[in-house]
């Protein structure tokens, strides 16, 4: 009954970062109604890497995540995850199940279903339509669910629907659920937004903990944010990157002032 | 919503439902066989067969409600697949007259009608019940499945998945008014005489129908709450709820939407198969788009995420069909155009959804 | 030939005619051969029918017609007597024209249908002779029709000497068509060349004669000349049948198609502007033909002289009754479900069983009949024997006219200005002071009142009955879906082509697969092009998920 899948994916087919690039972004072109929202973008991210993306309204930025998460066809240009996934041909399940994980701007967990009942459906394992049809939870993952419940300070609410949690108490299930789905690559969009200070320090820490087991890309308004968490920053104008480096160096550079820090 | 409750109150419902249907199963046929006529509490004929196809009604309600309560996809075609079960058995029921029809030929008489000399091709093996009833159920699901795999890949949701299954169920009825697709057209299959060699104009075989009718519709409850129990169950709601973060949890949307569809489809089917022999008739009518949404409200009366919501929805519009058509004909549109009003603008969760959040209200 | 003997006569008799004019002697003669038509048995009168055709005499034409109307009388000599058309007593024929028949016992000549066949083309042979030029076009027709052989030679007389142009080539047809049976195979090649430049596809099946083989396996036509002549006008005839039946089929289609529009432009207003679903949408068309009949009835009632114009009139009533009824719903019920397309849905469908059992319970359940007006009946005839209806080429100018209605509206007015502006983006405009709930309601109404527009259209094309509009809410949303929601351009392009499509399906798949063909066909194109058609790319696309 399922629907036939992209034949080049298996169990086994791992992402395959021997190269120590988890992801490549080639000449990425994306119009819509002949507005380029994208146009021929190259980003390469190193495995292990926390990357922020900058850059005013309209460059590019949920585009990009767009694309890399299966959402958007791109008109041209290719997207690589690892050397082997052509992330151009797979759908968004696909992608999710080869490990990228995506958090939305807007907080997106099920309203309906219990904090606890949001983690057990994002927890890693089979997603096989029998499977999920006579799966019983394990001891191993109900122990990962109470973990995931604990790290992101939800383990009061389990039993609630997630509908009824705060603004930033859905923020933190929605990055549960990503973790505990278990990634390679994190795409994380503007993940304190609308947060108080002592959450967005929070997640700031969460998030500077993910890096190096997992490959996290940061797309964020809130510069402070950017500052506390950046190693490395991409400054997206125009669907193209104008400029990339350290913060340091993107604060200093003239072409990033003028089209963005400078307004 | 539900969910929480749901699944707490679960083994209750269980036998809640178990109980009901016991009392079902015993008291009609002693009321209506084990009293004499003139008895006060003998129970009409007229009310076992109303009983019976409320019972269809009922499975329909369910179907229609695992797709749409749980799954968030409102089908306004699913007269197709309960008139596709119930030609299926027509067509068995056609069969076994044999020669006693009006022109005494091997044929169903509508096709001696129509001078053809020979049985279609899809209509052989229909002489054997059990390969009707397997038709009964596969062809729905099959038709289910085919429209569902194309539809779903494509992403087509909401409303306009809700237009284009009545583009179908249209399609379906005119394409069954024609004489020449094979199946009686305007007037459909009528005229049956005997199922399994029983008579179907005897009362006993009227309770039968009665008690396979609502065995079937508890066997699909319970089918039905284990499914919505499930791991699969979560998921479709979570399909309901925010289907782009399923997607992107690395659930294949489709597949689960697919299932879902495929087997409200043969639940339905199946209904149409009990229905048939209880009425005497299946015609191109019952495609009819007004069929299909009328569906759909028992279901909204009834309450969407549940399983009993449909149930109770479907016997009550239906009881209150039967009981205005006879005393007040003329204002049963009235009231049910002003119940699909109603309900969407006051009832929003149906009668059950209204129970259960004054339930839970009080418990916290 | 078996007329020569006639011919001599009428010519001997002719000569007479001049030599002595009003001689009793001629007179007698021709009174003598016109008696021939008082004798009793039928297979002898059909002889003197045939026999008065070959003499081609136009004087004769009275008795026919009074034979063919059953107005003859014989007396026991023989003499011919007419009741006049009128009624009346029987007047003599012959001699001493118009004196009545006094005493005399008057027999009924007895008729049969191969008296009446053969009556037929002897009288339209006689009318040739007639000093009205509509009379004898008319009566070319008719002999064209089944023409005779035997009539060769009167036929090419009356060709020689006819001076009207259409009747002359009419005739010249005629007898092409009988000179096919010539010995003379250069006479049959002419014949052949002349019907293939006629044009006329009729004649199709008198040249696949000439190119068919018979049962020994020889053609029909000894002449290879006049076999390639024919194959050659059947090649031309092929096209001009292939051309005639295209433009028959465009033409159906564009009107189909118009009535599509006039239901579905209003849909795509409420539905593609709005985001509702309107199920009522069908009972506003259905609101629109009855206020069409309301007027008609006021109309005959009041105003019996100026029937003809009740249209004018039920055109504005149409969309102000229409376009109240839609104000007072969005006020009332789909205010409050805005958001809620699925909930909309079912409450419209709600209010459209409402509709229709008020319409049944004031109107009564059976059709009414809405009649054309006199300047909307008949037809034009385009092309030979393709006559299309004045009523649908009207409507298609009626939907023309309605989307140019449209088109000002939504891009010449405030209300339109402020509709586009709702649409695009709602908190911003409100927050420039556009009142969105009254533009909401003024689009609604809008929408409305152009489906009541469509109704007058539909009350002239066939039946009025309360359930007229649920016949058209699943093709409505089919051209509005395919369209591409939100596009009135798209509206257009898709009703017309489902039109043109519907029609140009038909005679290949006949009309009941081929309308399962068209929503077939949709359902796969929606599947093929969900982008295009649903979700606009982009972020927009967001909002279709959430329903």
């Amino acid at each position: 009954m399922t629907v036939p899948q992209n034949p080049s994916l298996d169990a086994s087919d791992e992402v395959d970062t021997r190269q120590g690039m988890i992801l490549y972004l080639e000449d990425l072109t994306v119009s819509f109604d002949g507005f380029k929202a994208l146009d021929e973008l190259c980003l390469y991210l190193r495995e292990g890497e926390l990357r922020c993306i900058i850059g005013p309204n309209g460059a590019g930025k949920t585009t990009m995540m767009d694309v890399i998460s299966g959402k958007t066809r791109p008109d041209s240009g290719s997207a690589f995850f690892g050397i082997r996934h052509d992330l151009t041909q797979m759908s968004e399940h696909e992608i999710a199940r080869v490990g990228i994980g995506r958090k939305f701007q807007k907080p997106t967990v099920f309203p309906g279903h219990t904090v606890f009942e949001n983690l057990e459906l994002a927890l890693r394992g089979s997603r096989s339509l029998w499977h999920t049809l006579f799966a019983k939870l394990s001891g191993e993952q109900q122990d990962r669910i109470a973990l995931g419940l604990d790290t992101v300070g939800l383990s009061d609410e389990a039993h609630l629907p997630a509908g009824q949690l705060s603004h930033g108490q859905k923020q933190w299930l929605e990055i549960g659920m990503l973790l505990a789905q278990d990634p390679k690559l994190l795409l994380v969009d503007e993940p304190v937004a609308g947060l108080s200070l002592s959450e967005t320090e929070r997640t700031a820490e969460l998030l500077s903990s993910l890096a190096g087991t997992h490959t996290v890309v940061v797309v964020e308004h809130d510069m402070e944010f950017v500052r506390q968490i950046a190693r490395t920053v991409t400054v997206l104008h125009e669907g193209r990157v104008l400029a990339e480096g350290p913060m340091e160096k993107i604060q200093a550079d003239a072409k990033v002032i003028s089209v963005y820090l400078g307004s | 919503m539900t969910t929480g409750s749901a699944a707490q109150s679960g083994s209750r419902s269980w036998l809640l439902a178990v109980g009901l249907f016991a009392i079902a199963a015993i008291a009609v046929p002693l009321l209506n066989l084990g009293l004499a006529e003139d008895s006060p509490l003998h129970l009409p004929d007229y009310l076992v067969l109303l009983l019976g196809k409320f019972a269809c009604y009922a499975i329909v309600a369910l179907a229609v409600g695992l797709i749409w309560g749980y799954a968030g996809v409102l089908s306004l075609g699913h007269g197709v697949f309960f008139a596709l079960g119930g030609y299926a058995i027509g067509m068995y029921l056609m069969r076994s007259i044999g020669t006693e029809g009006v022109y005494k030929s091997e044929l169903p008489d509508f096709m001696v009608f129509l001078d053809w000399k020979e049985l279609p091709w899809y209509w052989y093996g229909f002489q054997h019940f059990g390969f009707a009833l397997f038709m009964a159920l596969a062809v729905p699901g099959l038709v289910a499945f085919v429209f569902g795999f194309l539809a779903f890949r494509s992403r087509i949701r909401g409303v306009y998945f809700a237009i284009i299954t009545q583009a179908m169920t249209y399609a379906a009825m005119l394409m069954f008014f024609r004489n020449n697709t094979g199946f009686g057209g305007n007037n459909g299959l009528t005229d049956f005489k005997r199922l399994l060699g029983f008579t179907l104009r005897d009362p006993e075989t009227r309770i039968g129908l009665y008690l396979a009718s609502v065995t079937a519709l508890l066997g699909c409850f319970l089918l039905c709450r284990y499914v919505v129990g499930s791991r699969l169950g979560r998921v479709l709601r979570a399909v309901r709820d925010a289907e782009s973060r399923v997607m992107f949890s690395g659930y294949d949307v489709r597949s689960y939407k697919l299932f879902a569809w495929t087997l409200s489809a043969v639940l339905c089917g199946l209904a149409g198969a009990l229905y048939v022999p209880q009425v005497g008739i299946i015609n191109p009518s019952e495609m009819q788009p007004a069929n299909s949404i009328e569906m759909a409200i028992w279901v909204a009366v009834g309450g969407r995420g549940t399983l009993a919501g449909p149930i109770v929805g479907a016997l009550i519009v239906n009881g209150a069909k039967s009981w205005f058509t006879v005393a007040l004909p003329d204002a049963w549109l009235y009231v049910l155009g002003l119940l699909f009003i109603g309900v969407t603008l006051f009832l929003p969760r149906g009668i059950m959804g209204s129970l259960l959040s004054k339930h839970e209200g009080t418990r916290t | 030939m078996k007329g020569a003997g006639g011919v001599s006569r009428w010519v001997f008799s002719a000569c007479m005619a001049v030599l002595v004019c009003g001689a009793a002697a001629a007179v007698r003669g021709a009174d003598a051969e016109l008696e021939t038509l008082g004798v009793k048995s039928r297979k002898q009168l059909i002889r003197a029918v045939v026999a008065a055709g070959h003499r081609d005499d136009p004087a004769a034409l009275p008795v026919l017609e009074a034979l063919r109307e059953r107005r003859l009388r014989v007396d026991e000599t023989g003499r011919l007597y007419a009741i006049p058309p009128e009624g009346g007593a029987a007047l003599s024929l012959t001699r001493g024209a118009g004196e009545p028949a006094g005493e005399r016992s008057l027999r009924k000549p007895r008729l049969n249908n191969l008296v009446r066949r053969s009556l037929q083309p002897v009288i339209a042979l006689l009318e040739l002779h007639s000093d009205d030029r509509e009379v004898r076009y008319a009566a070319a027709q008719q002999l064209g029709k089944y023409p005779r052989e035997d009539l060769l030679e009167p036929i090419g007389r009356a060709q020689q000497r006819e001076t009207d142009p259409a009747t002359r080539e009419a005739l010249d047809l005629i007898l092409a068509q009988l000179q096919l049976k010539s010995d003379d195979a250069s006479v049959r090649l002419a014949a052949v060349e002349r019907i293939a430049d006629s044009g006329d596809l009729s004649l199709q099946p008198l040249l696949e004669e000439l190119v068919a083989l018979g049962d020994d396996g020889s053609f029909a036509e000894p002449d290879a000349r006049v076999r390639s002549a024919a194959k050659a006008a059947l090649g031309s005839f092929a096209l001009e049948q292939w051309l005639v039946d295209a433009a028959k089929h465009l033409f159906y289609g564009l009107s189909l198609g118009s009535v599509l529009l006039l239901a579905a432009l209003g849909l795509a207003i409420t539905f593609g502007l709005m985001g509702v679903i309107n199920m009522a949408h069908g009972e506003m068309l259905m609101l629109g033909a009855y206020a069409t009949y309301s007027v008609q009835l006021l109309f005959q009632s009041y105003a019996p002289e100026s029937l003809d114009y009740y249209l004018v009139a039920a055109v504005p009533l149409a969309f102000g009754v229409t376009a109240l009824v839609g104000m007072l719903l969005e006020r009332s019920v789909i205010r409050f479900l805005y958001g809620r397309p699925l909930e909309t849905l079912l409450a419209t469908w709600g209010i459209s069983l409402i509709l229709i059992q008020t319409v049944r319970l004031s109107f009564g359940a059976q059709n009414v009949t809405v009649a054309n007006p006199t300047w909307l009946s008949g037809g034009f005839e385009i092309l030979d024997g393709v006559v299309f209806p004045t009523s649908r080429i009207v409507i298609i100018f009626f939907a023309a006219a309605v989307v140019a209605f449209v088109w000002l509206i939504i891009q010449r007015t405030r209300l339109g200005l402020e509709v586009r502006a709702v649409t695009q983006n709602r908190s911003m405009a409100a927050s420039l002071g556009i009142s969105t709930d009254r533009v909401d309601t003024l689009t609604f109404g809008l929408g409305s009142g152009i489906a009541g527009l469509g109704g007058v259209a539909l009350s002239q094309l066939g039946n009025v009955g309360p359930e007229l509009g649920q016949a058209y809410i699943v093709d409505s949303f089919m051209v509005v879906v395919l369209g591409g929601v939100g596009k009135l351009a798209g509206t257009i392009v898709g009703a017309l082509g489902l039109g043109v499509v519907n029609k140009f399906l038909e005679p290949v798949s006949g009309a009941v697969l081929g309308k399962i063909g068209v929503l077939v066909f949709l359902i796969l194109f929606i599947q093929r092009r969900p982008e295009g058609i649903f979700a606009q790319r982009g972020r927009a696309a967001e909002q279709n998920g959430q329903s």
